[in-house]
């Protein structure tokens, strides 16, 4: 398959400090990339180097086939992106602005302009004034910017941050309709769950680094995921609950989101066990007359993932 | 690759869409008439007091005079007193009237004082923000990512800037000429003005002084204002490019603008100041023959050194525009 952005070996310096090192991965024509790390872990470092905002101290980017650094202008060309915020001018009309940034490109002109607008669905609004738009708004404006250039990658940095639940749902739609029209999407966060429900494949990046690269599904698989029990005798159940092999019972303290998993349940039990063993589990309880009030499968989170990644890197 | 007329086009709409220039019209529409109140008040002084202008002039010659022998004047204010007494000396002479009140001579006056200060504030308050305005919002990163070359992007904000600075300097001139004409008449351009006085010193030497015509003086007095203009709006925008935040960009170049007009005013024996781009303002002052803020400059001197100043300007700011990581 034709790769629409490859990144090789990416290294940054800033001040004497390496905070991106040895970064490569690649994005293939029509997929959902995911790039996947905390806050501060080289995310939106690595994005700025892909459209040409900071130079690389060593390694090559290239969208479409040309090199950023060389020839930024024809490598940018295929590229729409918002990088952290939905930044436009507040003090133009949502039009103006895409005039402005018609203007900077060739061939764009007013029907290119209402198309965009009609897909990102701001017709009603779009001669208001950007500062009355709510954050929703300015970022489906950013990526009506974004894609008035018809650019075979789109890349989103956080783009669910400051969104409310529904405005997360209809960004994750609008991706998902515009991949399906053969547009590449880069999509970064430091979410799990957004990813796992956008993406094809997914690069988790910590500490300026790329941990791994796959299927978001494999990954996901090598992750534990907890069950969490609350019982009406706690310490019996705990009991009964040890006694299985099957079963490792998990101190809340010794995880860094033990509390939230707890939260609202303080007698609950946290446990590390195949989901299917879970039935027989709960017969077995009751048959010693332990009432299970609540069973809760606990999705994996990118921590977990991280604890499960780096307990690979050093085994190995 | 997009040619470059959109590009100004942008920036040009991005200015007046900021309402950056109307704020400048509004500012010179309040000053304006304030100055042309106080010199009507000073017109009607003068009208009720001299008969004949001429003996207005004298008792000015005489005043100047009477402070040129007191102890307590300092040496700076006796040196421009005595180049005054001596070129009011040369237009009684001539018999012209140096400030026949008009809209012409109101507005000559106004460009006269307004050059070191005003004009350079006004400057400042269109490129003060041409560039850490982007980076403050954030929207460089929109601006930056298009596939434009950054030196493209740079240069149409040059463009639109020198178009209002050149703006600003017209409409400086015309809302003058428009509003001082509504009280003393819209008169005066053919009216002689005397030029070519050389300051050595305290002395005068009229040798080469010669009358032109009051609009052939004002063009040059606004062509003279519209350069040092440039050159303030040229360091403003490498400062611009520089500092990131707009209020200490501003503030910078605001707080070298008015060291350069204490400066002059200082007059002082620290002869290397006349190096510094603020103190080489005031152009304008080399044409009605006022002696320089410091011993040795000349029109010449203050138009090359103010070029100099210019150009570093522009090379620093395309040299790190072009090159700088954006960080933030």
């Amino acid at each position: 398959m034709e790769n629409v952005l490859s990144v090789k070996r990416l290294h940054k310096k800033i001040r004497g400090k390496t905070i991106i090192h040895d970064v490569s991965f690649e994005v293939q024509a029509g997929e959902i990339f995911g790039f996947l790390g905390p806050n501060g872990s080289g995310k939106t470092t690595t994005i700025r180097m892909l459209v040409d905002l900071i130079k690389p101290t060593s390694g090559e980017v290239r969208i479409c086939g040309y090199h950023v650094q060389k020839e930024p202008e024809k490598a940018l060309r295929h590229v729409g992106c918002i990088v952290e915020n939905p930044e436009v001018y507040s003090y133009l009309t949502g039009w103006e602005n895409l005039d402005h940034f018609a203007r900077m490109l060739d061939g764009v002109g007013v029907p290119r302009i209402q198309e965009v607008v009609r897909t990102v669905k701001l017709e009603e609004r779009i001669h208001d004034k950007v500062r009355t738009y709510s954050l929703g708004m300015r970022q489906r404006l950013g990526i009506a910017q974004a894609l008035l250039g018809k650019p075979k990658l789109l890349i989103l940095d956080e783009p669910t941050n400051g969104l409310d639940p529904k405005g997360i749902k209809e960004l994750r739609e609008f991706v998902k309709m515009l991949s399906s029209e053969g547009l590449s999407v880069l999509i970064s966060s430091h979410l799990l769950s957004e990813i796992q429900l956008l993406c094809d494949r997914v690069a988790i990046i910590n500490g300026g680094r790329i941990l791994t690269e796959g299927k978001v599904d494999d990954l996901v698989k090598q992750a534990k995921g907890y069950v969490i029990w609350q019982l009406d005798k706690t310490l019996q159940g705990r009991e009964a609950l040890q006694k299985d092999l099957n079963i490792e019972i998990i101190d809340a303290d010794a995880l860094r989101h033990g509390e939230s998993l707890k939260a609202g349940m303080p007698d609950a039990i946290i446990t590390s066990m195949q989901s299917a063993h879970i039935p027989e589990t709960v017969e077995r309880l009751v048959m010693q007359q332990i009432g299970v009030v609540s069973v809760y499968q606990a999705a994996p989170t990118l921590e977990e993932l991280f604890l499960s990644m780096t307990e690979e890197e050093q085994l190995a | 690759m997009p040619k470059i007329i959109p590009l100004i086009e942008n920036e040009t709409l991005k200015i007046w869409k900021k309402r950056r220039f109307f704020v400048i019209v509004l500012i010179l529409l309040a000053l304006i008439p304030i100055f042309t109140y106080a010199e009507l008040k000073v017109a009607k002084n003068n009208a009720a007091k001299f008969k004949d202008w001429r003996n207005q002039v004298m008792q000015q010659i005489t005043d100047f005079q009477n402070t040129l022998s007191s102890d307590r004047v300092p040496e700076e204010w006796k040196r421009s007193r005595r180049v005054a007494v001596q070129q009011l000396q040369y237009y009684l002479d001539h018999d012209v009237n140096p400030s026949a009140p008009n809209g012409v001579t109101f507005t000559r006056s106004f460009l006269d004082n307004a050059v070191s200060l005003f004009i350079p504030l006004l400057v400042l308050a269109l490129g003060s923000d041409i560039v850490s305005g982007e980076r403050t919002t954030g929207t460089i990163k929109m601006l930056l990512t298009r596939p434009v070359k950054r030196s493209k992007v740079l240069f149409s904000k040059l463009c639109a800037l020198t178009m209002y600075v050149s703006l600003t300097v017209a409409v400086t001139v015309l809302l003058c000429y428009a509003i001082a004409g509504l009280f003393f008449g819209y008169s005066g351009w053919g009216m002689p003005v005397f030029t070519g006085f050389q300051v050595t010193g305290s002395v005068v030497d009229s040798s080469r002084a010669h009358a032109i015509p009051q609009w052939l003086y004002l063009m040059m007095q606004a062509g003279l204002t519209w350069y040092s203009a440039m050159i303030v709006a040229l360091l403003a925008f490498m400062v611009s490019v520089l500092i990131r935040s707009t209020a200490a960009s501003m503030m910078t170049m605001m707080a070298a603008v008015i060291a350069g007009t204490i400066l002059s005013g200082m007059s002082s024996s620290w002869t290397s100041a006349k190096y510094l781009f603020a103190v080489n303002l005031k152009l304008t002052g080399y044409l009605d023959g006022s002696p320089p803020p410091i011993d040795g400059m000349s029109l010449p001197f203050s138009l090359t050194i103010l070029a100099i100043w210019g150009i570093c300007a522009l090379v620093v700011s395309f040299g790190v525009f072009t090159k700088q990581d954006i960080l933030n």
